[in-house]
């Protein structure tokens, strides 16, 4: 267990190495969708992290990366702060609002924990947009930096690499295995002697920082920041389904899931421009169907079939 | 009493948006995400019809009652149970439904957009009527008055007929009905056919005082999840008083206080009630 | 060499004729266009931008194509969805320009869209003729991208028009001081919002109602019983496509009684008028038009006989003279070198349907501010450089 466990950090690493490599191998074509697509990995493996184990699937992620792309704009367009500095405060806002939340939400579970995120994220959008209105007033929230794609993608890399490592140092912990009782059995967990309340909010409090830091990062890449669009709930269902679709219960389970998914995406866009919309749809019903376990129950699937043919 | 009036009028808006999903989820338990495009489904052959043919919307609720009840079996038996069958556990039925649901609702955006791509704007019933007083028009009356009649049949047939009890087994309790001899597919199949008929009724309505268009779905769909959930999944009642709560809170903010925080307090309402009623308001406790 | 270019064009004329579905590439002018087919945009891009660039293509092609450096380019359009979402948008752009390798492409709807493309543009040369693009930092994000070109006006323009007929009415003795203002609490709305309320009240306005109302409000009943409990004289809403009509229907419901009233973006829509008919004669809203200008005239029938749809009373003209802007550029300048048909939209004046364009600093300083419902037709009653403005009419009842 512990050797195979280093083995994956072993590959997580060569393969973060070489993706440091994409800006400078592929045309601005690629890298504009590996940016989309490392977003992604950045946001589920966090997403991951939490609702893996816990089994709490959380729709909050819109509201983490609208706090980090608001933050940086209102601070940079209307008061003239440095980038750095408005994306460590929004990690800052984020985490201590994903403790809140985590504190708040306790006492509730299954679906009622879903939408509890979800109203709380739609809550924090119009919050946002009525404070903008009536005491900011601003004209218009640009960000306008020199970071290009690559800059981007690099950044996203490196919170997409820490949140992995976070992770994977997270499982081999006495708060990882807590939290894999806790998924499996709460009650359980609590009869052990588990502090499950703290062990869950220590986690939520990571997807919370991470969730800002990717806003943050993003925001220099839209230019022009709308409070509505920051605070997207699509992002937080796409987030939710892209880990899904590779499968929650591995934390690479988002890599195999997001970066097949990108180019089927893309794809579909290239050959459907009329009605991308309708067969994305298509290929979601049909995932459902051909993967029941995600991307990471197929392979390990395959895994075991390989060893037992073997012998 | 202007607060009163509007209030109930649009909390019977709401009730029309959630009481379809809360069948869907509470007894077929199908976490729908296409409930907003049903909706808009509705909402679009309304529009259509009106625009091309010089038909009713009243009509038209009627006429997509039936079809959209069809429609939503066959999407629940072709489509859902093999999702239902394979799943060991809800917890897995929830992933499997939320990613479906998804889907759909992906593709019927596309289509909808391949017949409408733009507003659905049209008007039908918009003369002003004054309720105790207080002005208000023609066609959020009638929704309110569908939205009673849906809720009210709804309640009586859940709880007087023979049917009506069979599903209500299933909404508490799936193996505990299969044992007494219920056809748990079946009620399952009918409330999830049941319930989109409602929502789509309810969009067919609603389109004539909401300008709408092929990808608006989310939004109801969000208000319909929050709705549903702090009235608590699976009863009736719960769904009612929670769109009242909404419709209620939302008006008096606005008027009171200030519009621009009408949909902040309603969220602001609901996360409340979670936290000190964390299954909802008519909800049962589960463990 | 000359002779052969003729050659060559007398081979494609004759082929074009024999296959007229069938086009030679190099004879071909790629324009890309990411648009917003699905999401919250997507209504407002179908009702001002789609229908346009089906259009100009249309004519171009109708008349043998865009006459390149002495070859007959035909146009053909690359277009994908981005439903709406920047993230997307950014992603199809670069498709078009590295995949799909398009010579032009029409600026994006929506003034977030124009800046998130312009560096991905931008870094290819691509010169975008924006139109629905609206903001107080043209001068700011002219400099930073060169490439970036406004036609549609700035916010500041937008209101001071409003504040202009006011003003005017107020000195005319036909209102008092008294306004409602309410806005939809999303970027341009708020940012509107914000200028006005200074414009207003430096004017000796009154804003006995200032209240913004959040982005898909279902309800806007309570918001039109406070402005009209507020007894104003007049009511100017900053509002979005589904805002704008919900407000309306409020406004006829309630009976609102005020002389000025204004709502902005989707008033000059067609179907704004077909919704409600009579009942919103003497509106006032963001945009307007001179119908009577033949050149408009002739535009607006042949976007009803080739589209056939009805082009909005606002930023339709705007889209198609923009896209004329771009194709008496390219055969200006003769070339599909991008950087040279960028510099020949700043050195040049274009004759369009808005009449003569030329940019100062990438701005044209040439459109409609403030348009009002009159007869079924919604004319153009506040602009600037343009001709044919009509009087305001007051508003009397809801009938």
């Amino acid at each position: 267990m512990s050797r195979s466990g280093f083995k994956e950090l072993a590959i997580a690493a060569c393969l973060a190495i070489l993706a440091g490599f994409v800006p400078l191998v592929f045309n601005n074509y690629w890298l504009s969708i590996s940016v989309t697509a490392m977003m992604y990995i950045a946001l589920c493996t966090s997403w991951v992290m939490f609702s893996g184990p816990t089994h709490y699937i959380s729709l909050a992620s819109g509201a983490f990366f609208g706090i980090g792309g608001y933050l940086v704009a209102t601070g940079m367009s209307d008061y003239q702060m440095s980038f750095w500095l408005m994306a460590g405060i929004s990690a800052l806002v984020a985490t201590i609002l994903a403790g809140l939340i985590g504190a708040a939400t306790l006492r509730l579970s299954g679906v009622y924990f879903v939408i509890f995120t979800l109203g709380l994220a739609e809550m924090i959008r119009n919050l946002v947009s009525w404070v903008q209105n009536n005491f900011l007033g601003s004209r218009g929230l640009y960000v306008l930096t020199d970071f290009t794609e690559a800059h981007i993608y690099w950044m996203l890399l490196v919170l997409a690499a820490a949140a992995y490592f976070l992770g994977w140092y997270i499982n081999r912990s006495r708060l990882g295995f807590a939290l894999r009782i806790i998924g499996n059995d709460e009650t359980v967990a609590r009869h052990v002697g588990i502090n499950t309340a703290t062990a869950k909010i220590v986690l939520f409090m990571t997807t919370g920082f991470f969730g800002a830091l990717v806003g943050a990062v993003i925001a220099p890449r839209y230019s022009y920041i709308e409070p509505n669009q920051v605070f997207s709930p699509e992002l937080s269902f796409m987030v939710v389904i892209m880990a899904l679709l590779g499968g929650a219960g591995r934390l690479w389970g988002p890599i195999v899931g997001v970066i097949p998914f990108t180019l089927v995406w893309e794809y579909v866009s290239l050959q459907f421009p009329n009605q991308t919309t309708m067969f994305i749809g298509l290929i979601f019903l049909l995932i459902v169907f051909v993967l029941p376990n995600g991307i990471v129950g197929r392979l390990e699937q395959v895994a075991v079939k390989i060893r037992q043919g073997g012998h | 009493m202007d607060i009163l009036v509007s209030g109930l009028l649009l909390a019977g808006t709401y009730a029309l948006m959630a009481l379809g999903l809360n069948l869907q989820y509470g007894v077929a338990r199908i976490m729908n995400l296409a409930n907003g495009e049903m909706l808009v489904l509705g909402a679009l052959a309304a529009f259509w019809l009106y625009i091309n043919a010089q038909v009713s919307p009243l009509l038209t609720v009627v006429m997509v009652g039936p079809i959209a009840f069809i429609g939503n079996w066959l999407i629940y038996r072709f489509l859902l149970v093999p999702l239902v069958k394979r799943s060991k556990n809800q917890g897995q039925l929830e992933v499997d439904s939320i990613l479906a649901t998804f889907g759909m609702s992906f593709f019927i955006v596309g289509i909808m957009v391949s017949i409408e791509g733009g507003f659905f704007a049209y008007k039908y019933l918009s003369e002003t009527i004054s309720i105790l007083g207080s002005t208000s028009s023609l066609n959020r009356l009638a929704a309110f008055l569908l939205a009673v009649v849906i809720g009210g049949s709804l309640y009586l047939w859940l709880n007087r007929t023979r049917t009506g009890v069979a599903v209500r087994a299933v909404s508490v309790s799936t193996e505990a009905a299969g044992l007494v001899g219920i056809d748990v597919p079946k009620m399952s199949a009918l409330a999830f056919a049941l319930g989109g008929a409602v929502t789509s009724m309810g969009g067919s309505l609603i389109s004539t005082f909401y300008t709408l268009d092929a990808s608006v779905g989310v939004i109801f769909t969000m208000k319909a999840l929050i709705i549903v959930i702090m009235g608590g999944v699976g009863d009736v009642r719960g769904t009612i008083v929670a769109a009242i709560i909404l419709g209620i809170v939302e008006t008096a903010v606005a008027t009171l206080v200030d519009p621009g925080l009408t949909l902040a307090s309603a969220y602001f309402i609901f996360l409340l009630i979670l936290l000190f009623r964390p299954q909802g308001l008519f909800g049962r406790r589960t463990a | 060499m000359k002779r052969r270019t003729n050659l060559k064009l007398a081979a494609a004329a004759a082929l074009a004729l024999a296959l007229p579905q069938v086009a030679l590439a190099e004879d071909t002018l790629k324009l890309g266009i990411v648009a917003h087919k699905t999401g919250p945009l997507a209504g407002g891009e179908k009702v001002t931008q789609t229908p346009n660039v089906q259009l100009w293509i249309h004519e171009v092609n109708e008349r043998g194509g865009l006459n390149v450096g002495g070859t007959q380019m035909k146009v053909e359009l690359v277009e994908y969805d981005d439903k709406t979402n920047p993230g997307e948008h950014i992603k199809a752009a670069n498709r078009l320009i590295n995949q799909d390798n398009v010579h032009f492409i029409v600026a994006p709807y929506g003034t977030g869209f124009n800046i998130a493309a312009a560096p991905i543009y931008g870094k290819s040369g691509y010169p975008m003729v924006a139109v629905s693009a609206i903001t107080d930092k043209v001068d700011e994000l002219a400099e930073r991208f060169p490439n970036l070109f406004f036609t549609l006006g700035t916010t500041t323009a937008f209101v001071e028009a409003v504040r202009d007929i006011l003003v005017e009415q107020r000195d005319a003795g036909n209102i008092g001081n008294k306004v409602a203002m309410v806005n939809v609490a999303d970027a341009f709305g708020i940012e509107l919002a914000d200028v006005a309320r200074q414009a207003f009240t430096d004017a000796g306005f009154e804003l006995v109602y200032d209240k913004s109302y959040p982005l898909g409000t279902p309800d806007l009943s309570p918001v039109m019983k406070g402005a009209k409990a507020s007894a104003a004289d007049a009511f100017i809403a900053w509002s979005y496509p589904p805002d704008s009509f919900g407000l309306a229907e409020q406004a006829i419901i309630e009976d609102l009684d005020v002389s000025i009233y204004y709502s902005a973006v989707a008033t000059s829509f067609p179907a704004f008028f077909g919704a409600y008919g009579s009942k919103i004669d003497n509106v006032l809203g963001a945009g307007g038009t001179n119908v009577d200008d033949p050149k408009i005239a002739a535009y607006r029938q042949a976007h009803e006989e080739v589209t056939g749809a009805t082009p909005d009373f606002w930023a339709s003209a705007n889209t198609y003279a923009a896209l004329e802007v771009l194709g008496q550029a390219i055969e200006g300048a003769g070339t599909l070198d991008r950087n040279t048909v960028t510099q020949y939209i700043k050195d040049n004046s274009f004759d369009t349907i808005m009449g003569t364009l030329d940019f100062e600093n990438n701005f044209s300083e040439k459109f409609w501010t403030v348009g009002q419902w009159q007869d079924g037709v919604f004319r153009g009653v506040k602009g600037v450089n343009v001709d044919g403005a009509v009087d305001v009419r007051l508003k009397d009842g809801w009938k």
